[in-house]
């Protein structure tokens, strides 16, 4: 199983990129299932926010919070904290949207990419770019979860923010 | 048929639509107001045909329910925690008034101290009620529960509310991968409902009225042996369910490597997933686990529970619920059915996810290395002290 944890703040859309991520992983194969679920509780706006995102090959039956994870994705690079390396998996890496770059970690400015979208959040910025560096969707499926699960007027510029940051991974 | 990416409330709603209710009453509560949000939607946009009626109260959302039903409708409603508590009047009314109404419970902690999080105390307070009690372990589930409760409550054998749980926020707030069926499969296994118990101006007859100490009896006995034909009624349905689904269900409960199992844990709703990995872990090492999964906790799966048990050496009952100054419902409704059956190993209870606490994989492991050395009579996971467990600390299953 493979697991993401995402880390946000309240409005930033953490628990969005969770399920979009789900989402896409199961789009065309009967045989891939997922579970995406957020730290639960009352919504607060600006409130640390953590969700989950696990993939397998099998229905997924654990349904508790990500203790090793392979991926943490961090939206907002105030979150970040060395701790977070206890929750990853050996080979485990954590990405994080921030314009500076941090030791032991993979830093991308998902702002920049955003801006250009007209986007006020980073979160399909930053799906894209852990979508490039794991493999385990790709930018169809990434596509068609947006196209499936988000309000239409925003589906063409999350497409491209996904793809840019793509792009950006890739070269 | 479709496959979608939905989270339990989601899938509960699409079975719903599916099922076609003539009336749908419900008051929003944390966590389950994603259904009613979901079914208000769908009359809205004309998908679903229900007269949905806006209550102010839990205890309106019943009575309408139980009102819509003795004029011959088919009745839903839904809530959770407090507000399950509040319509606890009702409740009784409407399965005593043998009113098959389908409600969704998303199961959330009682107050106080006040929590909006998961756990069974709110449903496994009402076991008395009089209700059908079926516990999901997924969307899926959820979803196929929504559409097989009815048949199960409208059967003229049974004609008892069946009360549809889901954990709160484990199984309601996540999401998952769910197949919805198509609307002709579902008109195929689910009948309109037609009743004689109902209001009818052209035969007019006396309903929910009072009976008093010569007669009350009789009632109550009539509602005991309704639940009980509910058993075969449950086999009946989920046998029909398979033929035109293709997803065949176990009954009142669902045994997991029990066969040859020497310790066995027993639980209900969506924790049994994980329990289940766990068990596959330990029998890579070579103990020999097995997991019950307790599907409905009334009728209650007496013979079912001694079966699944009879050969292992101790059991555990892994529950999110404590009758204050005894031990959890579940435990005891275990120990009884062992009781019976003259099934004497020992057993100990396990309370966890109180209040929406995550239970981990690791304290499963615990759980299941506890029943193979013993513990006490009744734990509370997190808090390890057996003098704050209340726990005899011998190991017996019975204090």
């Amino acid at each position: 199983m493979k697991e993401i944890l995402w880390l946000g703040r309240g409005g930033q859309g953490a628990f969005t990129a969770a399920k979009l991520f789900g989402a896409a992983y199961i789009s065309d194969a009967q045989s891939q299932y997922a579970l995406a679920f957020p730290s639960f509780g009352p919504e607060r706006r600006g409130a640390p926010v953590r969700a989950f995102t696990k993939l397998d090959t099998k229905p997924v039956l654990d349904r508790s919070q990500t203790e090793q994870a392979d991926y943490i994705v961090i939206l907002d690079d105030t979150l970040y904290s060395p701790e977070l390396q206890n929750l990853l998996k050996p080979d485990g890496r954590i990405i994080i949207n921030s314009k500076a770059p941090i030791p032991d970690t993979f830093t991308f400015d998902g702002e920049a990419v955003a801006k250009e979208f007209r986007l006020p959040t980073v979160n399909t910025v930053m799906l894209g770019i852990v979508s490039a560096l794991s493999g385990y969707i790709t930018e169809a499926q990434a596509s068609a979860a947006i196209s499936g699960y988000m309000p239409e007027k925003i589906q063409a510029r999350n497409i491209g923010a996904v793809r840019l940051a793509r792009e950006a991974v890739q070269q | 048929m479709s496959r979608k990416f939905l989270s339990g409330n989601e899938a509960f709603a699409e079975g719903i639509r599916l099922a076609k209710p003539d009336v749908i009453s419900a008051y929003p509560i944390t966590p389950q107001t994603i259904v009613v949000e979901r079914l208000s939607e769908m009359v809205e946009d004309g998908s679903l045909k229900s007269d949905f009626i806006h209550v102010e109260s839990e205890h309106s959302a019943l009575s309408c329910a139980i009102g819509a039903s003795a004029a011959g409708a088919r009745a839903f409603t839904a809530t959770s925690s407090q507000g399950l508590l509040y319509m606890a009047e009702c409740l009784y009314y409407a399965s005593g008034g043998r009113f098959p109404i389908v409600m969704m419970n998303a199961d959330r902690s009682t107050a106080l101290p006040w929590n909006i999080y998961g756990d069974q105390r709110d449903s496994l307070s009402q076991l008395d009620s009089g209700w059908i009690q079926v516990y999901a372990e997924n969307a899926q589930e959820a979803l196929d529960l929504a559409l097989m409760s009815w048949r199960i409550a409208e059967d003229k054998r049974v004609s008892t509310p069946v009360m549809v749980n889901l954990d709160g926020f484990v199984l309601t707030h996540t999401y998952e991968t769910v197949e919805i069926p198509e609307q002709a499969q579902a008109d195929k296994f689910l009948p309109p409902y037609v009743t004689d118990n109902r209001i009818d101006f052209a035969n007019p007859k006396n309903l929910a009225f009072s009976a008093g100490p010569d007669t009350n009896y009789i009632f109550k006995y009539k509602a005991h042996t309704g639940m009980l034909a509910a058993k075969e009624v449950v086999a009946e349905t989920e046998t029909a369910f398979a033929e035109i689904f293709g997803r065949q269900y176990s009954g009142l409960l669902d045994s997991y490597r029990t066969e040859d199992a020497e310790i066995i844990l027993v639980t209900l709703g969506s924790i049994a997933g994980l329990c289940r990995e766990v068990t596959d872990r330990l029998r890579a090492h070579g103990i020999k686990a097995g997991v019950v999964r307790i599907r409905y906790m009334r009728p209650f799966p007496n013979e079912e529970i001694a079966a699944a048990l009879k050969n292992a050496k101790a059991f555990g009952v892994l529950e999110k619920d404590i009758s204050f100054g005894n031990e959890g419902t579940v435990f005891t409704n275990v120990n009884s059915a062992l009781q019976k059956a003259g099934i004497h190993i020992p057993g100990y209870n396990f309370i966890g996810g109180l209040g929406g606490r995550n239970i981990s994989a690791g304290e499963i492991g615990e759980i299941f290395a506890a029943i193979q050395s013993g513990a006490n009579s009744v734990n509370f996971l997190g808090i390890d002290d057996a003098e704050k467990t209340g726990g005899d600390g011998n190991g017996k299953s019975n204090s």
